[in-house]
C-alpha cells in the first residue's frame, strides 16, 4: 500500500531526517565544489542545515507555510553566498501558496517545486542549461506535475530520479553564471555542486517516505 | 601543495578577528553591531543618505576600511570571498538608516546581487527606502554591451569616495543613486595577476598559474582574462592594459581622469610606481590630465601578486564631490 500523504508532523521530521543527511553529506558537497568552485559548498550547507535543525527541532508549526518559510530564513541567514540566496529562496518560495496545509501530497508536493523553482529563477536568473540547481529542480518539477494522481511515496520516488538525471547531465553544461562560470570550459566534466545539493535534497525526502512507509503511521 | 605561510589564529575566526582589529584600529569612529558580522560609523549625522558598502570578507581594506567621513556609513561582512547574508546587510541597513533611505553600493557578483536583492526587499518592508548600484568596471570580463555583466574590482573605491561626498551633502537617495550610478559609469578597470592568493581557511592557492606566466585581466578571485603570457616587462604590459582601458569607455584627448594604480595584495610599492610612470606617459601621449592618483593597497585578494589600474573620467559634476576631504582607516583624502 503506498503513503499518499504525510501530515505536517511528518514532514517537519523528513526536514529533520534531511538536515542530518545534508549535513553528513558535507565532504561530498564539498569535493564536487572543489572541482568547479572555491570548495566552500559543504561547509556552507552544512551550517545551513545545522541551523534548520536548530529552528526546525522541537518546534511546533501552524502549517506548512510556516515550517517552509522558516526553514527557508534558517538557510538564507547562515550559508552566504549564492548558495544561501538559492536554497533560501527556494523554500521561501515553496512556502507561497501553503497558507493554512497541514498536509503533504503529490499535488501539493508539485506546487511546492512550482513556486520554489519561479522564485530561484526570479532571484537568480539563471536558465536551464546554465549548469546550476535550476538542471536539477527543473525535471524534478515536471516530472512532480507528471506525477499528480500518484501517491506521495511513488510520486517523490520519480521526482528524486528526474532530478538524478538532471544532475548527471550538468556533467556536460558549461557553467553560465556564478563564480564557475569565470571557468568556461574547464567546468566541462564536473557536476554543478548546487545541483549535486538539490539532488540530495529530493532524494533524502523520498528515503524518509520510504522508510515510514514501513513503520507504523506517527500520531500527531 | 604547499600551504600559504599566514599570520592567523583559528582559521574559523579569521573574519570576526580582522573586523575587530579594524575598530581598535579606527579608535571609536567605528563600531561593530553586535548581533551580526558588520561595522558601522559611530557618529552618522541625522537626516543624511545613508551608504551601506559590502562583500564578501579576504579582499581587505574593501568593503569595511572605507567606513568614515564623507564615505561610506557601514558595510555588511560576509565570510571570507562570499557574499553576507541578508540579516546582516538588514540589521546595517537599519543601523545607518536616518529616514533618507539607504544606497547599496556593492561589487556586481551573483551572490551579492542576490542577498543585497533579497535584503533591500526585506527594508522595504520595514519601510526604508533602498536604491542599488552595482560595480562593474573590469573590462576584461564581458564585452562593452553586455557591461552589467562584469565584474566589480577596484574601481570600487573610486565609486565609493563620490557616492559617499554626495551622501554627505544631497537630501534625497534618488539624487545620490544619480551621482553614484555616473561615477559608475565613468569607471573603468583592468587588472593582471602574477601569483595566486591563497584561501585562509585551507592554505591552498585560489588559482593555478604557471611560475613564468602572467593573465592579463584576471578576476579576483582567478576569473579568467583576457590573455595568458609569459612575464613581460612592466612598460609593454602597462600599454596591453591600458589599450584596452581606453578604448572601453572610450577615454578621449581632453579628457581629466583620477588614477588608481592598486595592488592585489603583493605587489611592491617599487612596482606600482613604475607602472605609474607608464601609465602617465601614456596619459600625457593621447593628451589626457590626470587630477588625482592614489597608489597602494585598496582591493586586494589575500597576498595575491599583480596590480590593476582603474580611471574615473571627471566631469565638473563629479570633480566637486571627488575633491571633498575623506577620512577612512582603508583611504584617506585631503
Amino acid at each position: 500500500m503506498g503513503k499518499s500523504q504525510l501530515s505536517l508532523q511528518e514532514v517537519r521530521e523528513m526536514i529533520v531526517s534531511v538536515s542530518h543527511k545534508m549535513i553528513a553529506s558535507k565532504d561530498r558537497l564539498t569535493q564536487a565544489d572543489k572541482a568547479i568552485g572555491d570548495g566552500d559548498h559543504g561547509i556552507g550547507m552544512a551550517r545551513g542545515f545545522e541551523n534548520v535543525l536548530k529552528k526546525v527541532e522541537g518546534q511546533e508549526f501552524s502549517s506548512l507555510e510556516a515550517l517552509f518559510k522558516t526553514v527557508g530564513m534558517a538557510l538564507l541567514t547562515s550559508i552566504g553566498g549564492a548558495s544561501g540566496a538559492v536554497f533560501g529562496t527556494l523554500f521561501r518560495g515553496a512556502a507561497e501558496n501553503l497558507k493554512g496545509q497541514v498536509v503533504l501530497t503529490a499535488p501539493v508536493f508539485s506546487r511546492i517545486l512550482r513556486d520554489g523553482l519561479k522564485a530561484v529563477k526570479d532571484r537568480g536568473h539563471a536558465r536551464p542549461g546554465d549548469k546550476t540547481m535550476v538542471d536539477a529542480l527543473e525535471p524534478a518539477a515536471v516530472e512532480a506535475r507528471n506525477q499528480e494522481a500518484a501517491p506521495l511515496d511513488v510520486a517523490l520516488a520519480a521526482i528524486a530520479e528526474a532530478a538524478r538525471l538532471g544532475l548527471e547531465k550538468t556533467k556536460g553544461m558549461v557553467a553560465a553564471v556564478g563564480k564557475a562560470k569565470t571557468l568556461g570550459e574547464r567546468s566541462l566534466g564536473h557536476p554543478d555542486p548546487g545541483a549535486v545539493s538539490m539532488a540530495l535534497i529530493l532524494d533524502f525526502m523520498k528515503e524518509y517516505v520510504e522508510e515510514s512507509r514501513r513503520l507504523p503511521l506517527v500520531s500527531s | 601543495m604547499r600551504r600559504a605561510k599566514k599570520v592567523i589564529n583559528d582559521p574559523k575566526n579569521v573574519v570576526a578577528e580582522l573586523l575587530e582589529g579594524m575598530v581598535e584600529a579606527c579608535h571609536g569612529r567605528i563600531r561593530p553591531l553586535s548581533t551580526v558580522q558588520a561595522l558601522v560609523k559611530a557618529d552618522i549625522r541625522k537626516d543624511k543618505v545613508g551608504l551601506l558598502i559590502g562583500g564578501g570578507s579576504g579582499h581587505e581594506p574593501v568593503f569595511p576600511g572605507f567606513i568614515g567621513d564623507n564615505l561610506a556609513d557601514g558595510a555588511a561582512c560576509g565570510n571570507i570571498f562570499a557574499a553576507p547574508t541578508p540579516d546582516i546587510i538588514l540589521e546595517v541597513t537599519k543601523a545607518v538608516d536616518q529616514g533618507k533611505g539607504v544606497l547599496y553600493l556593492y561589487g556586481n557578483y551573483a551572490g551579492d546581487n542576490m542577498n543585497f536583492d533579497i535584503a533591500a526587499e526585506m527594508a522595504e518592508d520595514d519601510g526604508i527606502a533602498v536604491k542599488t548600484v552595482r560595480v562593474w568596471d573590469d573590462v576584461a570580463s564581458a564585452p562593452p554591451e553586455r557591461a552589467s555583466e562584469r565584474r566589480g574590482i577596484a574601481g570600487d573605491l573610486f565609486v565609493i569616495k563620490i557616492a559617499g561626498a554626495a551622501a554627505a551633502v544631497l537630501g534625497s537617495l534618488e539624487d545620490v543613486y544619480r551621482i553614484a550610478a555616473k561615477a559608475r559609469d565613468s569607471v573603468r578597470s583592468m587588472g593582471v595577476a602574477v601569483a595566486a592568493g591563497s584561501i585562509p581557511e585551507t592554505g591552498e592557492p585560489t588559482f593555478e598559474l604557471p611560475e613564468d606566466e602572467i593573465e592579463i585581466g584576471m578576476g579576483l578571485h582567478g576569473e579568467p582574462g583576457v590573455a595568458r603570457e609569459k612575464l613581460l616587462p612592466a612598460d609593454p604590459l602597462v600599454e596591453k592594459m591600458m589599450d584596452e582601458i581606453l578604448a572601453d569607455l572610450p577615454f578621449r584627448k581632453g579628457d581629466e581622469v583620477a588614477l588608481l594604480v592598486n595592488d592585489l595584495g603583493s605587489t611592491t610599492m617599487m612596482e606600482l610606481l613604475i607602472v605609474n610612470r607608464k601609465v602617465r606617459q601614456i596619459l600625457r601621449e593621447r593628451g589626457m590630465a590626470v587630477h588625482d592618483t592614489v597608489i597602494g593597497s585598496y582591493c586586494t585578494c589575500q597576498e595575491m601578486a599583480g596590480f590593476s589600474i582603474t580611471l574615473l573620467k571627471l566631469d565638473d559634476e563629479l570633480k566637486k564631490y571627488y575633491d571633498q576631504p575623506a577620512a577612512s582607516l582603508g583611504y584617506t583624502k585631503r
